[in-house]
């Protein structure tokens, strides 16, 4: 239970010897919590007159902020868009395993999927806290049906839509009630996009462009209308051209609204992505950089082959193959495995490679007072990470939801 | 418990607590207590501390409050209890009330058994500006313009930044020295006075007021000069901070260290099971 009425009385715990990420900085300083929030220690100290009821030592070990994973499409043999009857049990199994890669909220994501899959998936994931169950639902990630037909890469070509002249009633009708989503990606070259984008933006949704043809032109106007996030940069869309940018585009342009940051999905899992590509877009926008997963079923799952669903995969290290071939069938590099990744490919400060997964992706979401952060307050949701960016263990509101083997003695 | 004969030749094994009363400005002092607490030669369980001032108007966690200042290099470092540190509060409704309540919570505590202070270079002791009265208790105080100016790099270099009041113990708080004839304390009660008075002086910029204060008189306008009158003073400082004595002054001090020595040797500790 996070804050309420039982807080001001709830044990305060004070974690020592170790070094915190605050203010984009990791500084030698406790931390302290109460009641499923990061508490101020000085107005406890002054206000209260009180000191910690228990402390614990960290070893000198780094604590950041919970990763947050905005886009995964299942793990360990689950399938988010499949349309069983206990999707329920499906998203905790992945919710509770991701712990243990520091991930303490996620967005699960469907992709492209006739209707009938999402109105009967949807409802079936509501927004939910996280815990010693598993890691926190923050809501849904629709990635299509509404995208373009030559960028759909592995979506099936035959569940594509584009919307109609009653545009976001199309979109109503093809997903059933928004309630649970939380972003959804989009193609904005398709007609009557900016309606679509503009309605789902005044009702909180984030707008993710992707899968798209656009040029550059079209993804500003884009962003004008509301869209805030771009799905796996550099995958699925136009690739940069010197005289028309395109999508990526948008890490640069002087087009677009005052003030507003535009963030960006990036995998970083050592296959998806060129290095070189990787440091040219960190370079370009360091501020926007949000890891992602994009993770499928068979991320979890050891070396071999699996059956997932109607697709044959084979599982070798860090990269997963149509089963037979050489074609990548997705990612499988679960979070902190690219936070390693980014950090040693890009060059950049462990506080970047931290904030790029926490961070951003909880102000993409409009969170960062309660997540991505250790500001006072904030929720306690943190991992426990060597020097090396090992996680260690993970906490959710205060509690120890995960513990590597070795650090259990 | 600790003999804390590092500061004085006082000792207390048991409550009540020592009392110390500190300044804001030593760090290094501040640094090596907590060095002597992390190896565990020292607690300050027992340890009750009056800050000297505060400034008015500013929140209490501004980065440049004295409860910040506190907080960040002292308190947080050590096991004081939270109900032992006493700092005055700046935004009080009534400041007054407050100051009368700080004297209060002295006078209660026991009275100081060590104050330990620096001085400004206009021979102020806390905010007891040149003008000051020596017999002044806890009060509020207007901010000389000396002062106001030496504070500004800490607020960015914006006069309009920095706070033109604060709350300060009197010299008369500090010094607290009745020349009473020993038959009039009953006996079951102790004197309130300051045991032992710590002024550290350090650099040439203070050496001026350093000799206002010991080679002049007693002057309202030096304030720190009032510890003349105390039982009990050391003023310990480093070589620039004597510039402005005369030789003789300097060598005759000099020429008692190896007395002096004896207050920092040896350093007892907790582990000896004292």
């Amino acid at each position: 239970m996070r804050g309420g009425q039982g807080a001001v009385e709830a044990r305060v715990l004070q974690f020592t010897n170790c070094r915190i990420l605050r203010g984009g900085k990791l500084l030698r300083e406790d931390l302290w919590v109460r009641g499923g929030r990061i508490l101020d220690p000085e107005k406890l100290f002054f206000e209260e007159r009180r000191v910690a009821d228990e402390r614990r030592d960290c070893g000198g070990r780094i604590l950041a902020p919970g990763f947050i994973d905005v886009q995964i499409n299942g793990g360990f043999g689950v399938d988010f868009s499949q349309a069983t009857e206990d999707v329920g049990s499906g998203v905790a199994l992945v919710a509770r395993r991701i712990l243990s890669h520091g991930v303490t909220s996620f967005c699960p994501t469907l992709v492209t999927s006739p209707p009938e899959v999402y109105h009967k998936v949807v409802p079936q994931i509501p927004v939910k806290s996280g815990g010693p169950h598993g890691a926190g639902v923050l809501g849904l990630h629709l990635e299509g049906p509404f995208i373009s037909r030559e960028k759909r890469g592995a979506h099936p070509e035959a569940h594509l839509r584009s919307f109609e002249a009653n545009a976001f009633q199309d979109l109503l009708a093809t997903y059933g009630p928004l309630d649970n989503v939380r972003i959804v990606t989009l193609a904005p070259e398709l007609g009557h996009s900016h309606e679509v984008i503009r309605e789902l933006t005044t009702r909180g949704i984030c707008v993710s462009l992707g899968h798209s043809v656009a040029d550059l032109r079209a993804a500003e106007d884009a962003v004008w209308s509301g869209a805030t996030f771009i799905t796996h940069l550099f995958n699925a869309m136009l690739p940069f051209h010197h005289r028309d940018p395109g999508i990526v585009g948008l890490l640069t342009s002087d087009r677009l609204p005052a003030g507003r940051c535009i963030f960006y999905g990036m995998i970083a899992d050592g296959t998806h992505t060129n290095p070189a590509a990787l440091r040219i877009a960190h370079r370009a926008h360091p501020q926007g950089l949000v890891l992602v997963t994009d993770a499928i079923p068979a991320l979890g799952l050891g070396n071999g082959r699996h059956t997932l669903g109607q697709q044959e995969v084979e599982v070798d290290g860090l990269t997963a193959y149509v089963a037979g071939t050489k074609t990548l069938s997705g990612s499988i590099a679960p979070m902190d495995v690219c936070v390693r990744h980014f950090l040693q490919a890009t060059g950049c400060s462990v506080e970047s490679a931290l904030e790029a997964a926490s961070l951003h992706p909880a102000q993409l979401l409009g969170l960062e007072k309660s997540k991505g952060t250790l500001d006072f307050g904030a929720d306690a949701d943190f991992v426990v990470l060597d020097d090396s960016l090992h996680v260690q263990a993970t906490y959710i509101s205060g509690e120890l939801v995960w513990q590597a083997e070795a650090a259990r003695q | 418990m600790a003999k804390v004969t590092f500061f004085t030749g006082h000792t207390s094994t048991t409550p009540p607590a020592p009392s110390v009363l500190i300044w804001s400005t030593p760090l290094g002092c501040y640094k090596k207590l907590i060095e002597y607490h992390k190896n565990g030669h020292l607690s300050f369980k027992y340890v009750k501390t009056f800050n000297m001032d505060e400034y008015v108007g500013l929140p209490r966690n501004h980065p440049e409050s004295y409860h910040s200042y506190m907080w960040n290099n002292f308190f947080k470092h050590i096991d004081i209890d939270p109900n032992n540190a006493h700092i005055l509060d700046g935004n009080a409704a009534d400041l007054q009330a407050e100051c009368d309540a700080f004297e209060k919570k002295i006078k209660e505590a026991g009275g100081i058994d060590l104050f330990v202070g620096g001085i400004g270079p206009d021979g102020h002791i806390a905010f007891n500006e040149p003008g000051s009265s020596l017999v002044s208790r806890t009060r509020l105080k207007t901010l000389a313009m000396d002062t106001i100016l030496a504070n500004a790099k800490y607020f960015d270099g914006d006069l309009s930044k920095v706070p033109t009041m604060a709350l300060t113990v009197g010299v008369g708080t500090v010094m607290d020295a009745r020349e009473l004839p020993a038959a009039f304390f009953p006996l079951n009660s102790t004197p309130f006075i300051t045991l032992m008075v710590m002024i550290l002086i350090t650099g040439a910029h203070k050496a001026f007021a350093l000799y206002k204060a010991i080679e002049e008189g007693v002057n309202h306008m030096w304030t720190v000069s009032a510890f003349q009158q105390h039982p009990r003073t050391i003023f310990v400082c480093d070589e620039d901070a004597t510039l402005e004595l005369r030789v003789k002054t300097v060598k005759y001090f000099k020429g008692l260290m190896h007395v002096h020595n004896k207050l920092v040797d040896p350093l007892f500790s907790m582990k000896d099971g004292n």
